[in-house]
């Protein structure tokens, strides 16, 4: 088990290091810069390329900011004047970290239920109905779903504000608009697994030995079943992570996505870096925790690799 | 006809004995016994008979082939252009001229819809087959050879995995610049690695098995072996996966013409139209609404014949 942690952790770091050199590299390939928008003497461009030290090599310039990003120093905005990347992170991270995990647990455990519901149903009415919903959920693109619930709600009905995110009633719309593929996700999982699992042996015996139905599902079927659920995660935080770029700019809500994008149009160098080395950080160490995580529960995982 | 009236006419009423002479001795002839009679039911021939059973993954298929014949034929169905503006006929509503309205520049819809689907559906298919064309080679070649070679490219592939595809095809989007190649090209870049790590897991379950001993001992080359056997028998897993996949790219096609980093206007595409449309949601909702219906019945249809694909190309559910 210390092995196959030790090499997941390996390997993470690796893939973080790979993330942080591309993106540089990538990033100093933007075309356009962030002075030339605005009509400003050359002499000032130069001093402010010169205090940014984007007028020193590439590769002096990269280990300068690798050493920065060891000491947890992400650097100054170049558009926003006097604002450090780390401070725009602050910010917005709050924002996209409440969506992202009210969307995260609303997914699961409402897709749970459903491919819990539609597994005991199986081809009923019930199970129908809920994999109408799973196949919707698939098919309707994040962006989709905001827009539409976003007329139907707010402008139509005026049941709920259009846009923030303060009260709670304004946090309904993003949540649901961006859990609604992960929703599905759970759910045609889990709906899957229920009906392999109920033909294992273990079933048998445990209705054989006199369980009543209501703990073999609880017991022997779900815990199974839910599983595989758990490697499913990962990725869906990756899904719910790209969902808030454009959920966040549907809803006007100052989250980590919409300033990923708005810093991309203004070629705001520092930022996307930052930013981007953040996300993918970050997800790095979501899908670590998962596999550590699966790891552990199913034993079978670090003996096969 | 009841099944009785059925029996007494299908036997005629018996007037004489037959003749002896009539008859003839057959006796048992053991190659003849042996002898398949039926035509052969083949891999593939046996899948599409179980994916024309699944009626919902048939639906799927239906609306896929009717996407594209009006992917083809929708735009010349109309006079108007898919781009050229008629700035004194804009935001009209859905009429007999008009059939699905016109846009902020006056422009018809209907074409833009179509010639949208072309754009959209083509970044999708093209993206897809790429990514699984360059994940089936690299995948098969590792999965075959194993060892050094195995190793290096599954730790490269185990790397790039982790990092979120859709922060590269953004940056990649931003630097080559907006288009319909760059967008492959970027989709291209990331989209191989999971194919490539399934086809070699597929790979280092197939080598193993009798077939593949016996070719190699009759003397195979390493490419006959991947190419005439290995990848042939993962072939359903692929297609599975690229199904799954074409839906996937028409998916990140929208999401980047709606932040602004997708195809170049004034070339329509789904996600062009539907970020148009977006911008006007107040006041002509239709706009909106159209593209929206178009990108999710497509995902739909190959969500739905991705899933009837799954089954019935699982050699576990053949019979």
């Amino acid at each position: 088990m210390a092995k196959y942690i030790l090499k997941r952790i390996l390997i993470s770091i690796l893939t973080i290091f790979v993330l942080v050199t591309i993106t540089f590299f990538l990033v100093r390939k933007l075309p356009g810069d962030p002075f030339s928008s605005e009509k400003m003497q050359p002499q000032i461009k130069e001093n402010l390329i010169a205090y940014y030290g984007m007028d020193k090599p590439l590769l002096q310039q990269y280990f300068t900011y690798l050493n920065n990003l060891l000491h947890g120093d992400l650097g100054y905005s170049l558009v926003y004047r006097g604002r450090t990347v780390n401070a725009i992170l602050g910010e917005s991270f709050a924002y996209s970290a409440d969506m992202g995990i009210r969307a995260l647990l609303f997914s699961t455990i409402v897709g749970l239920l459903l491919g819990i519901i539609a597994a005991l149903r199986h081809a009923k009415a019930a199970d129908y109905a809920c994999m109408i919903v799973a196949v919707i959920g698939v098919s309707v693109p994040s962006f989709i779903a905001g827009y539409v619930l976003q007329y139907i709600f707010a402008i139509k009905l005026e049941w709920l504000p259009p846009a923030q995110w303060e009260t709670l009633s304004s946090t309904i719309m993003p949540v649901l608009a961006l859990g609604l593929g992960n929703l599905a996700l759970v759910a045609r999982l889990m709906r899957a697994n229920m009906l392999d699992v109920v033909g294992m042996d273990y079933i048998k015996t445990a209705k054989a030995k006199g369980l009543s139905p209501f703990q073999v599902t609880t017991r022997h079927q779900i815990r199974n079943a839910i599983l595989p659920v758990v490697t499913v995660m990962g990725p869906a935080v990756a899904n719910l992570l790209t969902g808030t770029f454009v959920i966040e700019k549907i809803f006007s809500i100052p989250g980590m996505g919409r300033h990923y994008v708005s810093s991309i149009q203004n070629y705001d160098y520092t930022t996307v870096l930052g930013l981007t080395v953040f996300f993918g950080t970050f997800l790095v160490v979501m899908n670590l925790i998962v596999d550590i995580l699966y790891g552990i529960i199913d034993p079978r995982i670090r003996v096969s690799k | 006809m009841t099944a009785e009236s059925m029996v007494n006419t299908s036997i005629p009423a018996v007037e004489e004995p037959i003749p002896k002479e009539k008859f003839r001795h057959v006796g048992i002839d053991e190659k003849k016994m042996q002898a398949v009679v039926r035509p052969r039911t083949t891999y593939w021939q046996d899948a599409w008979r179980r994916l024309k059973q699944n009626r919902v993954a048939t639906a799927g298929l239906i609306l896929l082939i009717l996407m594209i014949i009006m992917a083809i034929v929708g735009p010349m169905l109309t006079p108007y252009d898919a781009t050229t503006n008629y700035l004194d006929n804009t935001h009209q509503p859905m009429s007999s001229e008009h059939w699905f309205g016109t846009d902020a520049l006056g422009r018809d819809i209907w074409a833009r819809a179509w010639v949208g689907a072309r754009v959209s559906l083509m970044i999708g298919f093209l993206a897809a087959f790429i990514n699984a064309f360059i994940g089936v080679v690299v995948g098969g070649i590792a999965g075959y050879f194993g060892g050094k070679l195995d190793m290096i490219i599954m730790r490269f592939i185990d790397v790039m995995i982790s990092i979120p595809s859709m922060i590269f095809i953004v940056l990649i989007m931003v630097i080559v610049g907006q288009g319909i190649i760059p967008i492959i090209l970027s989709f291209a870049i990331t989209g191989w690695l999971s194919m490539a790590r399934l086809v070699r897991g597929q790979v280092l379950q197939l080598k193993e098995q009798e077939y593949v001993m016996v070719a190699r001992t009759l003397g195979a080359s390493a490419g006959r072996i991947i190419f005439k056997h290995l990848i042939p028998n993962s072939l359903g897993v692929v297609i599975v996966n690229l199904t799954m996949s074409i839906p996937q790219a028409i998916f990140t096609e929208a999401f980047l013409s709606l932040i602004g980093i997708g195809v170049k206007p004034p070339t329509p595409s789904w996600g062009l139209l539907a970020s148009d449309g977006a911008s006007v949601l107040r006041v002509y909702p239709t706009e909106l609404i159209i593209p929206a219906v178009l990108i999710s019945v497509t995902m739909l249809s190959l969500n739905l014949l991705g899933d009837g694909l799954r089954d019935a190309l699982d050699p576990k559910m053949r019979k």
